[in-house]
């Protein structure tokens, strides 16, 4: 560590010692440090409890809107529970499995072929992308940015890998899916960076800039796709692009390519959840960046420079982002069509996952693989229309993620007003 | 009156002030000049005035009249790009797709939603809460209006719209609510407790559209009992405004009223001014004596309601149906708006009629030019704000201590 790093250190130590309730003076025009909102207070310090207790509390707050409509809300969770796949852990018994990219059987004590199996499929598609939104937000967080526009920076993503995708059909896939992921989380990247650059040039709120970028994409992305656009597939009045060539799609390694079997891309995700942790905890960048979403006037002071610290913490939130959208893509949607643009709404399932998360690899990864589940258990294929119409269970699903955050974020208050109280005490 | 004369008398011409926003009219004028019903067929005309409002917003521009400067640069840009798309497409064309007095009716039906969203934006940030749920609540209003104008028709007939619109305020106000409470005594971040209330405004409104009008959708009936156009006889057959103003719904001349009633609240009585001071420097407030707490109470849920009825206008005195996410970024765009007018109703509502404009090109360009103009130019609002928030037509700055919650010493 270098005599700078030292400082800035001791600087940062000060200012979170520091009373952060104590208001600094108001200068008209210089937006309150966005420390003072939430990266701080996002230790952890009350651990994994308070994000169960915060899930226990939508889910029963969901399950209390399904009762007042008169269903059984414990049926109801059950049968999403069954649709998510994870009951496929608690089958044990004595089946076979094929290695993957092999012909080989080995012993296997869960039933790889099995209806559970392919519902866990399905769950851990949807987590992929969810997993790598998240982390879009959570990147950002951690330098002290509320990165609203992962919705946006995945459509950024989506549309590369489509249009990459689509073309350059004898490419080998040893070349051609890199290419496609590496330009899609690139996308991606340049998309924040726009939101990033504003952010640290002329001081434009991030949230506002990625609301109107997210909305941007999604109508660029409408005309790309949509009835006579550049994009759209080899079928007229059809407003769907047609499907990557086959050596741009991801190996799937358990169960079928046509029904939608699990691609490497989940691998893909655990192993960014790593990059992530190795970025926030062991690097340079990851050190400023932290010292910049704690205190930027301290960091600065300190010899950083939070304008470059923003623009970077921004692009590698939407090279995250990106990189989900291509894996979507290549993985298992292999086209998009208009109508897809309009009902996606991973961008925003990855921000309530990373404050779920409270913005650690751990979190991160835990809480996606929960709405994921939710998202797969709630969808019209895999929930049971007698027990529980799917379209209002898809409706049960944005209310529980709304609960969650709006609990996450009282939570964090409430014990950012208890340790207030007991440091005044 | 001697105000206005000395605002007027004191013109200079060659204030750079004046050449800016002579720029800006030469850009709109670019644009016009290749319309019906002049429809001028040569690309020359909007380029050369294009290229005069752009030199006119650079002059401007190095005098430090940035705002004016970069809004004539911008005009001049846009007024070269759409002057020469119109001179390259058919006069038949340009006739069908431009039609000035139904533009401008059209352009007011899709500025009023955004309007209400705005203004009621303009009370909650000048307090010094963001409101980053205005789309919520726009949608909530939208679902509970419709909900209880049809709840209400069985015994009050034609005027079940009156209900519909308290059904859809109540509902406002108890969403508003929800983030004033996190917001103000909780002290949870705005932007998390705004964001959660768009998702919840989404899934209980969809929840209770799937779960009571799920299989039909909303009953055919409604514009029997929505909100009813105000008919204005003598103005009727005027040139031009007639058929703009002289069939209007009556919100849209709600929002009129609201507009003049919000500037002079605001800027004009001493509830305006705590009101501002509560969001510039709560601290100076609560010394003075002034409840910053209350008052932050009182702007949020008033924004919720004023929010909601613009949600209402949309399903009950609009569309007359609704359906599930149908807001889709309206209450975005009025927070767009809002950030565009620098926090002033009526630079605000300025930025609401452009962004109607642009809903309303967009609504008729695919009857001559197919669908996809007409998808691209729905991002033009977003674009539009995405430039201002980036300071090129001067910076947009919010009411100092928005989103800063207050501590009580």
């Amino acid at each position: 560590m270098s005599d700078d790093e030292r400082r800035a250190d001791e600087l940062i130590e000060l200012a979170i010692t520091q009373d952060e309730v104590e208001q600094a003076p108001l200068q008209p025009g210089v937006p309150p440090p966005p420390s003072m909102h939430f990266a701080s207070r996002f230790g952890g310090v009350s651990g994994v409890i308070a994000p169960l207790i915060t899930t226990l509390i939508a889910f029963l707050m969901g399950g209390l809107v399904v009762a007042l409509t008169g269903k059984n809300p414990l049926k109801v969770y059950h049968a999403i529970w069954n649709g998510t796949g994870l009951n496929w852990f608690f089958h044990i018994g004595n089946h076979s499995a094929r290695v993957p990219f092999s012909t080989t059987h080995m012993w296997f004590p869960w039933d790889t072929s099995s209806v559970a199996a392919q519902n866990l499929q399905q769950t851990l598609l949807l987590t992929t992308p969810i997993i790598l939104t998240g982390l879009a937000v959570a990147f950002a967080f951690r330098c002290g940015m509320f990165n609203i526009g992962g919705q946006g920076q995945y459509f950024a993503g989506t549309i590369f890998a489509v249009w990459l995708g689509t073309s350059f059909g004898g490419l080998s896939p040893w070349v051609h899916v890199p290419l496609v992921l590496v330009v899609g989380a690139l996308a991606g990247a340049v998309y924040a960076g726009i939101a990033g650059l504003l952010k640290a040039t002329v001081g434009a709120h991030e949230v506002i800039s990625t609301i109107m970028l997210n909305w941007i994409s999604i109508w660029v992305g409408s005309y790309l796709f949509g009835q006579g656009g550049p994009l759209q597939g080899s079928q007229p009045s059809i407003p769907i692009s047609n499907d990557i060539v086959d050596g741009a799609k991801l190996p799937v390694i358990w169960g079928l390519k046509l029904l939608q079997g699990l691609s490497i891309g989940i691998f893909i995700a655990v192993a960014i959840l790593v990059v992530y942790w190795l970025i926030i905890n062991r690097t340079t960048l990851g050190y400023e960046v932290r010292a910049v979403g704690f205190n930027p006037e301290a960091a600065r002071y300190g010899g950083i420079s939070v304008a470059r610290n923003y623009f970077l913490a921004m692009a590698i939130s939407g090279a995250f982002a990106g990189l989900g959208g291509a894996l979507d893509i290549t993985g298992w949607e292999y086209r998009i069509g208009e109508n897809d643009i309009h009902a996606n709404t991973i961008g925003f399932i990855g921000l309530a996952a990373a404050l779920l998360g409270r913005n650690t690899a751990l979190g991160v990864g835990t809480a996606s693989l929960l709405f994921g589940a939710l998202i797969n258990g709630t969808s019209g294929r895999q929930l049971d229309p007698s027990i529980f119409r799917p379209d209002l269970a898809g409706n049960l699903t944005t209310i529980i993620q709304g609960l969650v955050i709006l609990f996450v974020g009282l939570n964090v208050g409430g014990v950012w007003l208890w340790l207030k109280r007991r440091r005044g005490a | 009156m001697t105000a206005v004369a000395a605002r007027f008398g004191g013109i200079s011409w060659t204030h750079p002030k004046t050449v800016g926003v002579a720029g800006i009219a030469l850009g709109a004028l670019a644009f016009w000049l290749a319309l019906p019903p002049l429809a001028a067929r040569t690309a020359a005309l909007p380029i050369l005035l294009g290229i005069l409002a752009i030199a006119a917003g650079i002059w401007a521009w190095s005098r430090d009249e940035r705002r004016v400067g970069g809004g004539a640069i911008a005009a001049g840009i846009l007024g070269i790009a759409l002057g020469f798309f119109a001179t390259r497409s058919s006069p038949a064309h340009l006739d069908e797709v431009v039609v000035w007095s139904a533009l401008g009716a059209a352009t007011l039906r899709y500025a009023t939603p955004l309007t209400f969203a705005a203004i009621g934006g303009l009370y909650c940030e000048r307090s010094g809460v963001i409101n980053v749920a205005l789309e919520g609540m726009l949608l909530t209003g939208a679902f509970f209006g419709i909900w209880g104008a049809i709840w209400a028709h069985g015994w009050a007939g034609g005027w079940a719209w009156v209900i519909g619109l308290i059904t859809a305020a109540l509902a406002g106000m108890v969403m508003a609510t929800v983030h004033a409470v996190w917001a103000i005594h909780l002290k949870v971040d705005q932007i998390i407790s705004g964001t959660a209330i768009n998702f919840l405004a989404l899934g209980i409104t969809g929840y209770l559209f799937i779960d009571k009008y799920g299989d039909t959708g909303t009953p055919g009936d409604v514009p029997d009992y929505g909100i009813p156009d105000v008919h204005i006889h003598f103005l009727q057959n005027w040139y031009f405004v007639g058929p703009i103003l002289g069939q209007l719904n009556l919100m849209i001349w709600v929002s009129f009223a609201l507009l003049v009633g919000t500037y002079i609240f605001v800027f004009r009585t001493p509830y305006g001014l705590r009101l501002r001071a509560v969001g510039e420097h709560p601290r100076a407030a609560d010394t003075v004596g002034i409840s910053v707490y209350k008052i932050r109470y009182i702007a949020v849920i008033s924004s919720g309601a004023i929010a909601a009825m613009g949600g209402a206008y949309l399903s009950i005195g609009f569309v007359h149906s609704f359906t599930e996410n149908m807001t889709a970024g309206t209450g975005f765009i009025g927070l767009a708006a809002l950030d565009f007018g620098k926090w002033r109703p009526f630079p605000t509502w300025g930025a609401t009629l452009l962004f109607g404009f642009s809903s309303a090109l967009a609504d008729r360009l695919p009857t001559a030019y197919g669908n996809q103009w007409g998808t691209l130019f729905q991002a033009l609002p977003y674009l539009l704000t995405l430039i201002a928030v980036a300071g090129v037509i001067g910076r947009s700055i919010g009411p100092a201590a928005a989103g800063r919650p207050y501590v009580k010493q």
